[in-house]
């Protein structure tokens, strides 16, 4: 996490990067109107960088995220992967891409089938993506970056395992598919202190080992200034800030930034013994 | 400590030894809260904190006497504004007459309360429902008096009574549920995971909000449940750590905080990530292992098979009670050594 790893900041680069949102906005239509949830974004990700979208939920986070997922039309804007336009790919191309990019959200719970174990819904994607030879080993080896042993997680339901266990099960899931990007939105949000560090180190040690592109929304600052390269910061569907993490966190520019990070609850602080 | 000869703080309410535990088939028990004490001075906020499993929300229903099959209170008092109350009889012998007394005495929000309120239920309905589903004596428009008052009192927008509970942000939905939980003036009032769903600026408003209730003695004191050391730290005047069913550390928020005596605590604290710029440079191992099954829980200390400061008797033995003033640990390492605060490169590696 040293800041010479850092690539300059958009623009300055040459560097392609691996996805970018160009311009997008999305309007909801709401009674007697628009609503809009994501106004003109731009962003690029570049590879092997994490970078965070940090704000206040119903800022635009996850609606951003579903656009890049390609789950959600854009109103306006374009959607760019590895120089492609993706903003209306369809059929095979788009299946091709959404393993590409892969995603783990919040309540791992809730994307799990109870009924199946883990082994049961690996093999299940993996077939679905059409992968069918040597799956035994992919599956090991994808277990062994998160920290699991095919032979305890495998025979498991989902209600035999902590959420810890459950949200990295996703990530070894999402890794399957050999992504380029992976994309957590709040993926450790519900997650006890000592089980989120070690989900963030899981995605640290896959960033440096894999190159992989993260992309990761969080409305905890605290994370994104452990884990990112990058930070943006969301309000009311707009960019507000941007940059690398530590001008972001230890150098904020806008009002909206500055109280974000002075909300942050505070371990040394009290609001019982102020005087 | 100041050798001040302050009297201490009235106690709002002691529990003492509760014992409880899942019972799924009658045979296969999990002991999900083992002989833990407690104590609440008058105006405070204790906080109980702890990986989840551990049996915060178990605790926190014992104590609010909303225990429920397959939940069995296998012993434990409660003694709260002049009663004392056999928790494990509640339901059978003579203090039945105490089971009423739920909700008024000891009033609890429980986790996820905010999402299970129907969407399209009128906020002033969802007051009318509560108060008088513990007030019969209470009309419609006494219970929306007693609301309107209760919100401007704590300068909220007296306008969300005719909203529906889909129109608020989740935020404004935590701090509804909350003050609607309160209207009657619990004597205590438990609040587990409060704010674990919420951004950062709705938690601070909804601590902020829980506050300055107990400072206009709307409760005469609170428990606050949550995974989340810094938002207890905030809101707090004392802490009870939990670990597998146990307390393991209780003590006043500051000082547990900066001088932790139980190896459990303080790596808790270790796994905590400010946005500081030793979080920007720190690797955070978290706790190796994971908690144990409560089914089948270690012997001795709990915590052993996952503790950097284990020796030989902690597998063996329970650990003894150490105490200095009223902060307190459970553990062989603290006894050993008196008044220090555990490493903390000990436990974050
Ligand atoms: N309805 C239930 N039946 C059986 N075991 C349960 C039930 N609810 C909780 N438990 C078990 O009791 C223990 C404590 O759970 P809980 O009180 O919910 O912990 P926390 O609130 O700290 O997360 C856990 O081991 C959990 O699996
Ligand atoms: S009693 Fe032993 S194992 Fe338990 S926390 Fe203390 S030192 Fe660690
Ligand atoms: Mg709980």
């Amino acid at each position: 996490m040293t800041s010479t790893a850092h690539q300059p900041w958009a623009g300055a680069t040459t560097v392609q990067p691996v996805l970018s949102a160009k311009g997008v906005t999305k309007q909801f239509s709401v009674a007697g109107g628009h609503f809009t949830a994501v106004d003109d974004v731009t962003v690029d990700f570049h590879q092997g960088k994490v970078l965070a979208v940090v704000g206040e939920s119903g800022s635009g986070k996850s609606t951003l995220a579903r656009m890049l997922l390609r789950l959600l039309p854009v109103t306006s804007g374009q959607i760019i992967y590895e120089g492609r336009d993706v903003t209306h790919i369809r059929g095979t191309e788009l299946r091709k891409y959404w393993q590409d990019v892969q995603a783990v959200f919040q309540d791992p719970f809730a994307s799990f089938n109870q009924f199946f174990t883990v082994g049961h819904m690996f093999k299940r994607s993996l077939r679905l993506a059409g992968q069918g030879v040597d799956t035994d080993e992919l599956i090991a080896r994808c277990l062994g970056y998160v920290g699991l042993k095919p032979d305890e997680a495998l025979p498991k339901y989902p209600h035999q395992m902590s959420g810890g266990q459950r949200q990295r099960v996703m990530v070894a899931r999402a890794l399957m598919m050999n992504p380029k990007v992976l994309l957590a939105d709040e993926a450790t949000s519900m997650l006890d202190a000592s089980l989120r560090v070690s989900v963030l180190n899981v995605l640290q040690d896959l960033r440096r080992d894999l190159g992989l592109t993260v992309l990761f929304i969080t409305h905890d600052i605290g994370q994104a200034c452990y884990l990112a390269d990058e930070v943006i910061v969301m309000e009311h569907g707009l960019v507000v800030e941007r940059g690398e993490t530590d001008k972001v966190i230890f150098e904020p520019q806008h009002e909206y930034t500055k109280r974000l990070l002075s909300d942050v609850p505070d371990l040394k602080g009290s609001l019982k013994h102020r005087v | 400590m100041t050798a001040l000869t302050a009297a201490p703080p009235e106690l709002l309410m002691r529990a003492t030894n509760l014992n409880a535990a899942y019972s799924a088939d009658g045979t296969r028990d999990v002991p999900a809260v083992d002989a833990v004490s407690l104590e609440v001075p008058r105006g405070q906020i204790l906080g109980l904190a702890g990986e989840s499993g551990c049996g915060k929300s178990t605790l926190g229903n014992t104590l609010a006497m909303i225990a429920n099959p397959p939940l069995y209170v296998l012993s434990g008092t409660l003694e709260i504004a002049g009663l004392t109350i056999d928790l494990s009889t509640l339901d059978k012998g003579a203090d039945a007459r105490h089971r009423p007394h739920r909700g008024q005495i000891v009033s609890m929000l429980p986790q996820g309360a905010m999402n299970s309120i129907s969407p399209t239920l009128r906020i002033r309905d969802l007051v009318c429902d509560v108060v008088r589903a513990h007030d019969r004596s209470k009309s419609r428009s006494d219970a929306l008096d007693l609301a309107r008052d209760r919100l401007t009192m704590l300068g909220m927008p007296v306008r969300v009574l005719d909203q529906y509970a889909h129109q608020l942000s989740g935020g404004m939905r935590q701090r509804m549920v909350t003050v609607i939980s309160t209207l009657l003036n619990p004597q205590l009032l438990i609040a587990d995971e409060p704010t674990s769903a919420l951004d950062v600026s709705s938690q601070k408003a909804l601590i902020e909000m829980l506050i300055h209730m107990v400072d206009e003695k709307i409760m005469g004191g609170a428990i606050f449940i949550t995974h989340d050391l810094p938002v207890l730290s905030m809101v707090t005047d004392q802490l009870a750590i939990m670990y597998a069913g146990r307390i393991v550390e209780t003590g006043p928020t500051a000082e547990l905080v900066h001088s932790a005596r139980h190896p459990y605590t303080s790596a808790l604290l270790a796994a905590v990530l400010d946005p500081t710029r030793e979080t920007r440079t720190k690797t955070v191992e978290g706790i190796p292992g994971s908690p144990p099954n409560l089914a089948n829980p270690p012997t001795g200390c709990r915590f052993h098979p996952r503790c950097p400061f284990a020796m030989e008797v902690c597998a063996r033995q329970d650990p003894p009670l150490v105490g200095e003033g009223i902060h307190s640990a459970s553990c062989w390492w603290a006894k050993d050594h008196p008044h220090e605060t555990v490493p903390l490169q000990g436990v974050s590696l």
